[in-house]
């Protein structure tokens, strides 16, 4: 099969040492890649309550109220995968290679693997039992409930890699929450994670990242997707805990006509906190549109905040925001966008700011009674509202717990 | 209610208000005159406490209680509410959620506040993000009625207003002046309240009744008398006049 074929091997081989373009070059060889494997658990509820409560900050509920199903990958084992919507299919990817010779012609369509050492680890280190997700949904069906997946670091000095691949057939939605969490044991660690998200005509996926790692864990996502004529892809980011480092660089391309991309990030960067993060989309059919929106606060650490529009066909329109909050010293923001315009009749455009919490807000809001930390506390959440559109009700509640858990943290 | 004894007032070392004396007893509603520049913002930031207006002499008593040294919230919590000229927007903040901060604890009925100042459709939207000159004062005036002060201050109520704006701002502002109003809408029994109110027109006037009126001019407190005759001297000789009687007494 083809993603054991010699040639995409070779081309890993080829980049296993080759530096990322963006973020500090990581060693990779200072992680074990052989982890011990996990027993297969019924539920998540079986987990220890601080497990749970880790799992809770990244987006994933234990007792699976409201999910279409659970996909849970502990170190390299798959420990739980099911699944309850019908029309929707979840496998270890290892698994989905050997049950579908079709899949090949996805494998590293997004994404080279000669990317860089991170790409090549997740081709040359990943393991078969525990490759990472392959969620289909068929044509046309359209799911209630999200799914929920969980890449979970329970052993220490371990590195993951996976390879996560998500497909929405013609006219199908999905929405799926992943949660990266890390367990308390965990002291170091690296997490090489590719995703591929292939979005066909007129589907729409809802993808919502949220990351809980640890103060000394290193992470490189690679992310991209491919949108059909009329599809929608909504990308939404929560990054609000402590991590060594973290870089990864998001990108779309919208190759069929009105596709919709629309990415939303929210970053905090508390010190020693490296963040390099950004979305870029190409937009190369006539009448695509998207959205890159994100919000950075540093509370001491640093944030690189990029984002890239390329225009591409006419007619096309895309925006891209990028605000930070610069709350303490010793920290800084990097807010970096760009426009790329191809071809004549497009419309991009941009904005970015970089501040701090406007002193008069915080009084007026103190001539309502609030004292001035509740005020502070107030504008940092308003902040943070990047009113995430077309998302599920049931997303957003979710998404507003984990902002207020974690805005408490950090006030 | 509200007494300032002596008040001098700088920013940034530059003293802007000198010497004020003013009492505003309970029921008392004044109204604040004077020219572009004449201190009269500063006035009521100073009395609301913001940190920019540093007091170097005098002070200012509530209730028989020395508020010169407390922050803006313990003010507002003691009872005293400030409507703002030009108040921030604030990304993200829902108008419905600040009102409800504005309620504290109290049952407020925010839906039928909003009604009543035809702000409904605001509820959901960002403070004051995109408002016209109306929908800020009233949107003030929402956020003072959940927050139900007893002492006003108002600055420039009817600046940037329509007319049909301007009916609507003087009789709610009437009311809650009045105590008719608590923050149910339901009659409740009178409480003694107070006001002060910048006003640069007087059209307010025609809707709150003011009992007495002051000249404020280069950060002078002058003239007090009845808010129709200190108006219609105004009008009719401009605050020239004002600024050179006040000359002539200091």
């Amino acid at each position: 099969m083809t993603y054991e074929s010699d040639e995409i091997k070779k081309k890993a081989f080829s980049a296993k040492y080759k530096k990322a373009s963006l973020g500090a070059d990581l060693d990779l060889d200072k992680y074990s890649t052989i982890p011990s494997s996990n027993e297969p658990i019924d539920d998540l509820t079986v987990l220890g309550k601080e497990e749970q409560q880790t799992l809770r900050m990244s987006g994933v509920i234990p007792e699976a109220h409201n999910r279409a199903g659970t996909f849970v990958l502990m170190d390299a084992s798959v420990v739980l995968n099911n699944v309850s919507q019908k029309g929707v299919e979840i496998l270890n990817t290892g698994d989905a290679l050997e049950k579908y010779p079709w899949l090949k012609n996805y494998w590293w369509q997004t994404v080279d693997v000669d990317t860089d050492k991170y790409t090549a680890s997740a081709e040359l280190e990943g393991k078969k039992e525990a490759l990472g997700y392959f969620v289909r949904v068929l044509s046309g069906v359209k799911t209630t409930f999200p799914i929920q997946s969980c890449l979970y670091l329970s052993q220490d000095n371990i590195s993951q890699n996976v390879h996560n691949i998500l497909i929405v057939e013609e006219g199908a939605s999905l929405d799926i929450i992943t949660g990266c969490a890390t367990s308390r044991h965990v002291q170091r660690g690296a997490h090489i994670g590719v995703s591929e998200f292939f979005v066909k005509r007129n589907g729409r996926l809802s993808f919502t990242m949220i990351h809980n790692w640890k103060p000394k864990v290193e992470v490189r996502p690679r992310s991209a997707a491919i949108v059909e004529e009329g599809g929608i892809f909504l990308s939404n980011y929560i990054c609000m805990q402590p991590v060594r480092s973290l870089q990864m660089y998001p990108t779309t391309k919208l190759v069929g006509r009105n596709a919709i991309a629309r990415y939303n990030s929210i970053l905090l960067a508390s010190p020693k906190t490296e963040l390099d993060i950004g979305s870029r989309v190409h937009l190369k059919a006539p009448g695509c549109r998207a959205e890159v929106i994100s919000r950075a606060i540093s509370t001491g650490g640093k944030i690189w905040a990029r984002g890239h529009l390329i225009g591409d066909a006419p007619e096309v329109k895309a925006h891209l925001e990028c605000h930070g909050l610069l709350l303490k010293e010793g920290g800084f923001i990097h807010a970096i966008p760009q426009l790329d315009g191809l071809v004549p009749n497009i419309d991009l455009s941009h904005e970015a700011s970089i501040g701090k919490i406007a002193k008069e807000a915080v009084e007026y809001l103190m001539a309502r009674g609030l004292t001035e930390e509740e005020a502070i506390a107030t504008i940092v959440r308003g902040f943070l509202d990047v009113k995430i559109e077309g998302l599920p009700l049931e997303l957003q509640s979710e998404l507003d717990k984990v902002i207020a858990t974690s805005r408490e943290s950090m006030l | 209610m509200l007494l300032i004894e002596n008040l001098s007032v700088s920013i940034d070392g530059k003293e802007i208000l000198h010497s004020i004396n003013l009492e505003i007893k309970e029921g008392e509603t004044h109204a604040l005159f004077g020219p572009n520049g004449s201190g009269k913002t500063s006035f009521l930031m100073t009395i609301m406490g913001f940190p920019d207006y540093q007091v170097t002499e005098g002070r200012i008593l509530f209730r028989g209680q020395d508020i010169t040294n407390k922050s803006i919230n313990e003010r507002a919590k003691l009872g005293l509410g400030f409507m703002f000229q030009r108040p921030p927007t604030i990304a993200g903040v829902r108008t419905r959620q600040l009102v409800e901060l504005c309620a504290n604890d109290k049952s407020a009925n925010i839906e039928e506040l909003a009604k009543q100042l035809n702000l409904q459709n605001f509820l959901d939207r960002d403070i004051n993000r995109g408002f016209s000159g109306g929908e800020i004062k009233r949107a003030e005036l929402l956020q003072l009625l959940a927050q139900n002060p007893d002492f006003l201050l108002l600055d420039e109520p009817e600046s940037g207003v329509d007319l049909e704006n301007l009916a609507l701002i003087g009789r709610i502002i009437n009311n809650m002046l009045c105590s008719e109003m608590n923050f149910n809408n339901k009659r409740s029994q009178p409480s003694p309240k107070a006001g002060l109110i910048i006003t640069h027109t007087g059209y307010i006037l025609d809707y709150v009744s003011a009992d007495i009126g002051h000249v404020l001019c280069h950060g002078r407190l002058g003239c007090s008398g009845t808010p129709s005759v200190i108006l219609a001297n105004i009008r009719k000789m401009g605050y020239e006049e004002c600024i050179k009687c006040l000359l002539k007494t200091s």
